[in-house]
């Protein structure tokens, strides 16, 4: 009988250690399947943060890097620097990348460093127990803005995939999501072309990925679907937001 | 054929880089390190190398660790506010037991301070610095030869050990110029590179991180980077004695200070003062054995520092508080006198003859 529905060679046989309903899994088994479809993961170095995200080190088959907490594209300039024929990439959730790793989320994209950043936008800071991300919206409660966001206070969420749209050295950046099975197939075209990209040797490529958190959240996995796809969705631009010349012709 | 070149300090520690074999360099500019990046910014590509001004110093430290796990020499220079935002990254590096190479062209703090000479960041250096229980292998060059030949050997040591290596210098020597032997460098040890991350090529897939929430986990790793520290501490204490031998009285100091203290030393000697010197070299490891020897056999020390007095207290321990020590200092970015080192010796000890 031929098997039609596996583990991809892009992931070990470690079990996922995350909440029932967390999409963190789906996205990291689009990114382990991109990377046997590209056999590269021999080639491949993965960097990851500090986060429920950074769990992610020992789910990828491919050789890993751990990260200080939003240290990752600092550290994966350093690796493609040192080795500029191999493919580096980051899995890197909100809080992370967006706010106390900003600098170099701003400066890997200038540089047009050629690596592969996935970023996780949950909207909450998962692994800590659910503070405030930069990325909370506006009137959401997390345990650091118990009585909801205020954007007099906080200020407003950071997009930051359409503010490294707008950066010169970047060739690719796509805002995805998981919610459906639709939605699913084109995070992995867009996860796909963002390792192309680096394949190419174009510049950066950015996938942001919208994610549930039911456990932070407070809702059910299904609920927490719904509740992405009805507040998340129409705050985040969505779709390709930037996909150079070059990459057009991949 | 002599190799003999006049240099200014800060280029002579690029140069030797180079040299080592060192392929990457990340780092931000700041007085009165900035030659250093420079010097590699100019030399370094021809040499087949790359220099990358990253975004600030937090970004070069992890840019470093990212290169150093790949099994590259790589390396980083800053002055001591750049060095604290280096911290958390060096404390990684530590954890993850990188050979990285860094450079502290210490100027004064706190604060954004000034540019001159001083030797503030003791504690920094040798204590730890970032969070953790870690330690640095801690060269400290007093002349050009020097931070030539110790930034050669920092490569050789940060892989030996998998540790990083800091070369702790001062606006001073950076910016001195002095004559210099650009000697070959000796061929490099070969060392274990079975540890680095380069895609998983025929092999199992390697992991370098230092997250455990295991506490057993935790422990054993302490203990294994104990066993290291001690091993260190046994293997690599360095110091250099000056009219130590017969001494009655010592200084101790090191670095620019260390310069300094070998002409006041010269001074005492033509006076009738059997003084000598002690001039640490590893500061992490600090040289204690250099000291069992003179226990029971001197009179006192005068610790010689650019600071309020961080050395003097590794002294103190090395010596068991034995003899009397007193501290001799300038801050700020001053620098003491032969006379001034000299005249504080004799009024502690009460030695002067002359002025009666
Ligand atoms: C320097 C530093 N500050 C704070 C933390 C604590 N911390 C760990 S993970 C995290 C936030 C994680 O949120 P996110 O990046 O959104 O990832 P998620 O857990 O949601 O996947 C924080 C604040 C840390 N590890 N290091
Ligand atoms: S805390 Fe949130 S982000 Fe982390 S595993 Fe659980 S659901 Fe996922």
């Amino acid at each position: 009988m031929q098997k039609v529905f596996g583990r991809p060679k892009g992931l070990t046989e470690v079990a996922f250690s995350f909440c029932p309903g967390c999409t963190h899994g789906i996205i990291m088994r689009l990114v382990g399947e991109v990377l046997e479809e590209l056999e590269i993961i021999e080639d491949t170095i993965g960097v990851s943060p500090v986060g429920c995200a950074g769990f992610c080190q020992d789910f990828f088959s491919c050789d890993f890097v751990g990260a200080a907490h939003g240290r990752a594209q600092a550290v994966g300039t350093g690796i493609k620097r040192a080795l500029p024929d191999r493919i580096v990439f980051t899995y890197q959730g909100d809080g992370d990348i967006a706010a106390i790793g900003t600098q170099h989320a701003i400066h890997t994209a200038a540089r047009g460093e050629k690596i592969t950043s996935i970023m996780v936008n949950n909207a909450i800071y998962g692994m800590t127990g659910g503070q405030m991300a930069p990325t909370t919206l506006e009137g959401m409660k997390t345990s650091t803005s118990p009585y909801g966001r205020d954007l007099v206070i906080n200020g407003y969420p950071l997009d930051l995939p359409k503010t490294i749209a707008t950066l010169d050295g970047v060739k690719y950046v796509a805002s995805v999501s998981v919610d459906s099975p639709k939605n699913i197939l084109q995070a992995k075209k867009a996860i796909k072309k963002a390792f192309q990209v680096q394949q190419a040797g174009l510049g950066f490529a950015l996938v942001s990925v919208l994610s549930t958190c039911p456990t932070n959240w407070g809702l059910s996995p299904v609920d927490s679907l719904k509740w992405l796809r009805e507040n998340m969705m129409p705050v985040y631009e969505m779709g390709e937001l930037k996909v150079a010349e070059e990459v057009k012709n991949l | 054929m002599s190799n003999r070149v006049l240099m200014k300090g800060n280029e002579i520690i690029g140069e030797a880089a180079i040299r080592a074999g060192c392929k990457l360099f990340f780092g931000y500019p700041i007085t009165p390190s900035t030659e250093i990046i420079e010097y590699l910014a100019k030399n370094l590509p021809k040499a087949g190398g790359t220099v990358l001004q990253a975004e600030d110093e937090i970004g070069a430290i992890n840019m470093c660790y990212g290169a150093a796990c790949t099994g590259t020499r790589v390396m980083t220079a800053s002055s001591s506010p750049g060095i604290s935002l280096k911290q958390e990254g060096i404390s990684y590096c530590a954890a993850a037991e990188l050979p990285v190479v860094l450079v502290n062209v210490n100027r004064t703090g706190p604060g954004l301070g000034g540019l001159g000479p001083t030797q503030s960041d003791y504690f920094q250096s040798t204590k730890g610095g970032g969070h953790g229980d870690y330690r640095l292998i801690v060269l400290a060059p007093s002349k050009a030869q020097e931070l030539y030949d110790f930034t050669l050997e920092a490569f050789d040591l940060a892989e030996k050990y998998r540790n990083p290596v800091l070369i702790l210098t001062d606006g001073f020597l950076g910016q001195m110029m002095e004559p210099v032997e650009l000697k070959e460098k000796p061929t490099s040890p070969e060392v274990d590179k079975s540890w680095v991350v380069d895609g998983a090529r025929g092999r199992e897939k390697r992991i370098i991180a230092s997250y455990s929430l295991t506490n057993e986990i935790g422990e054993a790793n302490n203990l294994r980077w104990e066993a290291k520290f001690n091993g260190i501490k046994e293997k690599e204490q360095r110091w250099e004695e000056f009219y130590a031998d017969d001494a009655e009285y010592l200084l101790v100091s090191y670095g620019t200070t260390g310069r300094i203290s070998k002409s006041v030393v010269l001074n005492a000697r033509k006076k009738g003062i059997k003084l000598g010197l002690i001039r640490p070299i590893t500061l992490w490891p600090f040289p204690e054995k250099a000291f069992i020897p003179y226990k029971n056999k001197i009179k006192g020390i005068v610790t010689v520092e650019l600071n309020t007095g961080q050395m003097i207290e590794d002294v103190k321990l090395a010596m068991d508080c034995c003899v009397p020590i007193y501290l001799y200092r300038r801050q700020g970015g001053m620098l003491p006198t032969e006379t001034e080192i000299l005249e504080f010796l004799e009024k502690q000890f009460k030695l002067s003859t002359e002025e009666v």
